[in-house]
């Protein structure tokens, strides 16, 4: 790797930064009650709402069809995740450092398989909210869920859930890329 | 059946008579009315989920309350409970708002409000907060306009009839109060006196106060002064050159105790009371004057704790003008003058000639030039009476008849209300010639244009707040809602755009731009902030406790159920204090409370408010409470019960949800 290169490779690392200040998943709720809108913001270690009460209104909702309130201090993912990422940073500044492109492969291949674990173990979590139902809830209908989508809209209810990656998530697919240029660019120099 | 066929036959006679006169008189008005409306109903609709361009704050007149109103929609947005009881929330029946109606004549629960008047900051309404006063047992009001609650209500001594009351000062330095009924007052610590009616003109004696609104909005009574047994009855302060001027109109400078209609209409002209509260208030800051027994109440809402507090002062501050000459002098004014208004250049001072065949206007220029040169025509218990030709600039010819009250475009012109022809009159502050005119239903008191007594009025739109209905509407019976007509003043004609009922008897009216208000509306009230000291922030603190008959239910709402809704023990002879938190957090989700025999109202609890209900059970038995509010699709299985038992009763107090 050029002087250049192992720059750009230290900025992908540091890049991930963000992901400890901007939510990466957004869900938004539109409902003929909320004309203000109501919504959580996912972030690596916490769950908000997008107002401050919207995830207490949210878990209030959610318990007329049984859903399990989000509890963010109960989700070992939220502990789990900023590790995952303080890992990838400083193992990406090591990349950088040391200018070794097979390293970088490895790094690259290991944060793509990061992020497809982290996609599908949302679905799965989403699965479980949308599934795993109390059985004494008030309102009841045959063969209805309520699990939102990962990327995308759905109608539940009266609720009309869009759930769309956020910043967090775009800054990591940045980061994805520039190391992947610098995989790419670096190639002739590695004979 | 005889009698009815010969009128309908008269009836029928008479039909071309009419057609004819209307055809002469009028030419052919259906087809400019219907053009002339559906232009009227573009310049009032208001869609669908739009808002409209302002905040109209009407007087509640008897029912005591300040309603709200859109302009130019003439929707009836909210009533803010003020004075009186409100069974609809529980205001004035909670254990928390009933500080706020305490007096000195003890729990007050109805008054009279008549002027409302929104605080100014350099003469241009800001939208902090709405004061209002309480004709009958005089008060003031201060509503908060971020939530529209009453936030403070005090209690004004030494007076009777409190109607030249709530207007401010250029900055909210002081809200007017002024004793509209004089009463006997002892020479020496102004008490109300045991004496005859009759000995009114030896007796009798009025106060003019000056109440401090501090940062905050606070209120303290700082000074009276005390002035003749006449009847005050309006008052306007100052602005721009005589901001630092108080106007006040009186009537029944005859000192008559008895048929006034007759006896206080004899004079051809009355005073116009102009006080210079800058002076008074420097006079007082000095600790000049007397301080005497006053006691009044001072009532507000602890924000902190979210429950209103009464505070007893003892003493009041009283200026006597013979020993401080400059403070206040009398301008002749015809006759049995009503409304005072200063136009928004501060030059000039409008009496509302109510008996009079013009329309006086004094000048503030002149008024001090009389002052300096000291231009009496007499003077009145040490107070120097100018020379009503020195003072007045002008007399509008012309101006209606029985002429009370004036408002301001900002552009120029003047707005008078004349009771008797039933009519606004536009005239111009240059000529002092009428320009337009157009006729209200039926007799307008009041009017308002947004903004129209201050440094700054938005001209585009004058409410006339008229006294008698009739026909305007569906007939409800002998008693009607009263009217208010919303005229276009944008061009050179006034056009009428809108007749709308209105509840109560609006005296006055203010107006501000929505905006100003809009953005700083509370939405609930943020649990962590609640400090009331028997809320409770979780079901998980609920409780019960029983001290002696005395039993506190620590009770919490949220969608869809009561924590706890089944409670035991409770025994006939007890006194039940419910102590309701709402743990909502969202806006529009109140809980209702209502328990069955109760005998004051239902609580409505506004999310993250704790609001207390008092219940004395009468008969042993188990009953029913609920939330009357439909807050939600399970909002009919919002309920519980409260098991009664006889007094002495071994049944042992408990209580739960959903075990």
């Amino acid at each position: 790797m050029k002087k250049t290169e192992k720059y750009i490779m230290a900025l992908a690392a540091l890049l991930l930064g963000f992901v400890f200040i901007t939510p990466i998943w957004t869900i938004d709720m539109e409902a003929p009650q909320y004309p203000e809108g109501i919504g959580l913001e996912i972030s690596i270690d916490k769950i908000e709402g997008q107002s401050k009460q919207d995830l207490q209104n949210i878990n209030g909702l959610n318990h007329y069809i049984g859903m399990k309130p989000i509890t963010p201090e109960s989700i070992p993912e939220l502990k789990v995740m900023p590790w995952i990422f303080g890992f990838l940073i400083v193992s990406g500044l090591g990349v950088a450092i040391w200018g070794n492109r097979t390293a970088l492969l490895i790094w690259i291949i290991l944060f793509i398989l990061l992020a497809i674990a982290g996609l599908v173990d949302f679905y799965l979590w989403g699965y479980d909210y949308g599934h795993n139902l109390n059985p004494d809830a008030a309102i009841k209908i045959p063969g209805m869920t309520y699990q939102p989508p990962v990327i995308g809209t759905k109608q539940l209810l009266n609720i009309k859930a869009t759930s769309l990656p956020s910043t967090g998530f775009y800054i990591s697919l940045l980061s994805m890329a520039l190391a992947s240029f610098v995989f790419w660019k670096s190639k002739p120099e590695q004979e | 059946m005889q009698t009815t066929n010969k009128n309908k036959r008269l009836l029928w006679w008479s039909i071309p008579v009419i057609a004819l006169l209307g055809i002469t008189l009028y030419g052919c008005p259906s087809q400019q009315n219907l053009a002339g409306s559906s232009d009227a109903a573009r310049k009032v609709y208001v869609a669908p989920g739009e808002h409209d361009e302002f905040y109209g704050l009407f007087s509640g007149g008897y029912s005591g309350q300040l309603t709200v109103y859109g302009i130019p929609s003439g929707r009836h947005l909210y009533t803010v409970p003020v004075f009186s009881q409100a069974p609809v929330n529980g205001y004035g029946y909670s254990e928390e708002t009933k500080p706020m109606l305490q007096t000195t004549h003890g729990f007050v629960p109805w008054d009279d409000a008549h002027h409302p008047e929104i605080s100014q900051t350099n003469g241009v309404p800001d939208g902090r907060w709405v004061f209002i006063n309480g004709n009958n047992t005089p008060r003031i009001a201060r509503i908060d306009l971020s939530n529209f609650q009453t936030a403070e209500i005090i209690e004004i001594p030494n007076s009777a009839g409190n109607h030249a009351s709530s207007f401010v000062t250029v900055n909210t330095d002081y809200v007017s109060a002024a004793t509209r009924f004089s009463i006997p007052m002892d020479q020496e610590n102004l008490e109300n006196q045991d004496v005859a009616i009759s000995s009114y003109a030896e007796n009798f004696k009025g106060t003019l106060s000056f109440v401090k609104v501090g940062d905050e909005g606070q209120m303290s009574v700082d000074f009276q002064i005390l002035v003749p047994g006449y009847n005050y009855d309006l008052s306007h302060a100052g602005k721009g050159p005589s901001e630092d001027w108080a106007f006040y109109t009186t009537y029944n400078t005859e000192e008559a105790n008895t048929l006034l209609e007759v006896n206080a209409s004899r004079n051809d002209k009355d005073f116009i009371a102009a006080v210079n509260w800058k002076k008074a208030a420097e006079l007082a800051a000095n600790g000049e004057g007397r301080v005497v027994p006053g006691e009044h109440y001072r009532n507000y809402m602890d924000h902190n704790e979210q429950r209103a507090k009464s505070e007893l002062i003892e003493t009041v501050r009283v200026l006597d003008p013979t020993e401080y000459p400059g403070i206040i002098y009398y301008l002749p004014t015809p006759k049995s003058p009503h409304g005072v208004d200063v136009d928004p250049t501060g030059r000039y001072i409008v009496g509302g000639g109510k008996l009079s065949s013009v329309l006086p206007v004094h000048s503030f220029e002149k008024m001090i030039q009389a002052i300096e040169n000291e231009d009496f025509e007499g003077e009145v218990e040490g107070i120097p009476v100018l020379n009503y030709d020195s003072v007045i600039q002008a007399e509008v010819e012309n101006a209606g008849i029985g002429t009370l009250h004036t408002e301001f475009d900002g552009n120029g012109f003047a707005y008078t209300t004349a009771f008797i022809s039933s009519e606004i009159v536009k005239w111009s502050l240059e000529t002092f010639e009428v320009v337009d005119r157009i006729d209200t239903y039926y007799s307008p008191g009041h009017l308002m244009i947004p903004g129209g007594d201050s440094r700054q009025p938005w001209g585009q739109y004058l409410v006339a707040l008229n006294k008698i209905t009739k026909d305007r509407y569906l007939p409800t019976g002998p008693e009607l809602f009263h009217s208010a007509q919303l005229i276009d003043i944008s061009g050179e004609k006034m056009e009428l755009l809108l007749d709308f009922p209105t509840d109560g008897e609006p005296h006055y009216a203010q107006a501000i731009p929505a905006d100003i208000v809009k953005e700083n509306q509370v939405r609930f009230y943020p649990l962590e902030d609640n400090n009331h000291p028997d809320a409770v922030k979780s079901e998980a603190d609920t409780r019960i406790v029983r001290e002696g008959d005395e039993v506190h239910v620590y009770m919490t709402t949220i969608r869809s159920h009561f924590s706890p809704d089944n409670i035991e023990g409770i025994q006939v002879g007890d006194k039940v204090y419910f102590h309701v938190t709402n743990l909502e957090q969202d806006w529009d989700v109140p809980h209702g409370f209502a328990m069955l025999g109760a005998q004051n109202a239902e609580l409505l609890i506004m999310p993250g408010e704790t609001r207390t209900l008092t219940w004395e059970p009468q008969k042993a038995g188990v009953f029913p409470f609920y939330c009357t509010d439909f807050c939600s699709a399970l909002h009919q299985e919002m309920q519980g019960y409260v098991r009664v038992s006889q007094s002495g009763s071994d049944v042992p107090i408990s209580y739960g949800t959903g075990d």
